[in-house]
């Protein structure tokens, strides 16, 4: 899915996923969108990859943009690829809007040594302003109304943790970001990006 | 976008090769004929190639037409032009027809050089790897080491598809349509009734009903009909004729009642009125036999090892006979060798025959991907090839 943040932000969120990859590595990125993030990533490490996309005009877009990509949804798992044949497999900003959030996250660590998750936190202070003031949260990072919204799963960086937990996943490193600036101090209140890269225990 | 026309006026061209050609039955074709024209223009470095693949009861016309009041034009001719998905001012283009085929290139209908009579029955029966053997010697014949890119749907996407196999080094891409990496037990037997149907025709003469001057109109007539029912889609039969009647009114009697037995017997008069009915024996058992992952025990990432073409698939959502989950296997194969692929799965009633429709999310898929090809990285690509360094 196309991502909400604007450019500077963007290139933030490719920076800290580029410097989570090893030169050269294989990566597959699920709902790739255009498919720039992997055109970042090959050019700027030679990272040899495929995205995984289930919009339409989407997929004509990666393809434009050199991208090789595998028009799918993603709901119905990642079947088509073997265990542990990808170096990193990313689901960026789209974790939100699975509705079988479990399911994906554990193919993407079956399919891959290692997985980069990135969601809005909703636990960010600005939604819960909205929400204390009797509204669900709009932002430049939730764009949507509560009625056409895809984000069926949001959750805090709290929650994410917690899951992670008990879904015995290791966190190998965590990075929030806000205005795309690392946030350090109180990340689930601060933070508006959260950037995980996490592993099977 | 800039604007599409067609190719224009064409003519078909024969190459005659002398050298014999083994075939995968074990059986020796001495000398043949192939029939194929050629679009657009072969450049300089002849690296703009592009060969196109055809299917059952395709051929060598695929685009352009023979004369300014020609009624219709070549099979795929909404793909190829300039400005088309498959630009002309780009792409130098080429159709045939497969050997044992029915519009020129040597097959049962046409002269056994030997006899001095039609070859009939004695015609051998060619299989893709065959086909596709024969394509690389036209490719040779023509000047061409490597093709920019080999182009078939269904039957002509498993030639796409042996084209990767066996001549590695001799494509650079391979746009897999609406086919599959072999086919169900479910879609043999539709080919089975089809050639029942044939044989069993009182004038089929075990295939050299030449000599009696008839045809097996009938068998062909039900064959084809048979296969207009596979290649649409329930829905997309539904939304052209659903239950309409011809003339509105039902009449306990057997003849054209409904529309759709209307366009069923239409299509099936109008096939066997133009095409061979061994023809039509020899491409359906080229699609049984089809099957690259048998010396492999079945497994299709160990048959591709050797593959080094970049691969475009498509297929279509209400495609049963060729459905999406074959051509998803075909990607899976070719992620297991870490080949560069790209699959669009693309939402289609019309079941098969979409393959051949100018949908325009398909050609914006076909022209993307086909803009990719001879873009810089595609030509560093073929300079590595070029000079036999391993990537």
């Amino acid at each position: 899915m196309t991502s909400p943040l604007n450019s500077a932000e963007f290139r933030q969120d490719f920076a800290i996923i580029a410097g989570w990859m090893t030169f050269g590595g294989k990566v597959l990125d699920l709902g790739c969108g255009d498919g720039s993030l992997l055109q970042f990533l090959r050019q700027s490490l030679e990272v040899r990859g495929y995205g995984v996309e289930k919009d339409d005009a989407n997929c004509l877009a990666a393809m434009g943009n050199g991208v090789n990509v595998i028009q799918m949804d993603l709901e119905a798992g990642l079947s088509g690829f073997e265990a542990r044949s990808f170096d990193v497999v990313i689901l960026s900003q789209t974790l939100q809007a699975m509705r079988n959030t479990e399911g994906i996250v554990q193919e993407m660590l079956r399919v891959g040594r290692e997985a980069i998750v990135t969601f809005p936190n909703f636990g960010y202070w600005r939604h819960r302003m909205q929400l204390i003031a009797g509204q669900m949260p709009v932002s430049e990072e939730l764009p949507y109304q509560w009625y056409d919204t895809p984000n069926v799963h949001l959750c805090t960086i709290k929650d994410f943790d917690e899951f992670c937990v008990n879904h015995h996943i290791q966190v190998l490193e965590r990075r929030v970001i806000t205005n795309g600036e690392a946030v350090h101090r109180l990340p689930n209140l601060l933070g508006s990006l959260a950037m995980y890269r996490i592993r099977r225990d | 976008m800039s604007e599409s026309t067609s190719v224009g006026i064409v003519a078909p061209k024969i190459a005659h090769f002398s050298e014999p050609l083994a075939l995968k039955s074990g059986e020796i074709l001495p000398q043949y004929d192939l029939v194929y024209e050629t679009y657009g223009t072969l450049n300089a470095e002849r690296s703009n190639a592009v060969m196109i693949c055809h299917a059952l009861s395709g051929h060598h016309h695929v685009a352009g037409k023979y004369s300014e009041d020609d009624k219709y034009p070549g099979w795929w001719d909404n793909l190829i032009g300039p400005g088309r998905p498959l630009d002309t001012n780009k792409f130098f283009v080429i159709g045939l027809n497969n050997l044992g085929g029915c519009h020129g290139s040597s097959g049962p209908a046409t002269l056994n050089p030997a006899t001095g009579k039609p070859w009939g029955a004695a015609f051998p029966v060619v299989t893709v790897e065959d086909w596709v053997n024969s394509q690389a010697r036209l490719a040779d014949y023509l000047g061409i080491t490597q093709l920019a890119a080999v182009i078939g749907g269904s039957l002509g996407g498993m030639q796409a598809l042996q084209w990767t196999l066996a001549y590695p080094e001799r494509v650079r891409h391979a746009l897999v349509i609406a086919s599959a990496p072999n086919l169900t037990a479910q879609n043999m037997a539709f080919n089975e009734v089809a050639r029942q149907a044939i044989i069993t025709d009182p004038e089929f003469y075990g295939g050299d009903y030449y000599a009696q001057g008839v045809v097996p109109r009938r068998g062909l007539r039900i064959a084809r009909m048979l296969g207009h029912i596979t290649y649409l889609s329930d829905d997309a039969m539904g939304a052209k004729f659903g239950r309409k009647l011809r003339d509105g009114k039902i009449k306990y009697g057997f003849d054209v009642e409904f529309e759709m037995e209307s366009y069923l017997r239409y299509q099936g008069d109008k096939f066997a009125g133009e095409f061979d009915a061994n023809t039509y024996l020899r491409m359906t058992r080229a699609l049984d036999y089809f099957d690259p992952a048998l010396p492999f025990g079945g497994d299709l990432s160990a048959a591709l090892a050797g593959v080094k073409a970049k691969f475009l698939v498509v297929s279509f959502t209400s495609d049963w006979r060729f459905s999406p989950a074959r051509s998803r296997e075909i990607v899976k194969a070719l992620l297991d060798n870490e080949l560069s692929v790209s699959y669009a799965e693309v939402t289609a009633a019309h079941g098969h025959d979409a393959f051949l429709m100018p949908d325009p999310h398909y050609h914006a898929i076909l022209r993307t991907y086909l803009g990719t090809v001879l873009s810089a990285a595609d030509d560093a690509a073929r300079s590595v090839a070029d000079t036999g360094v391993a990537s």
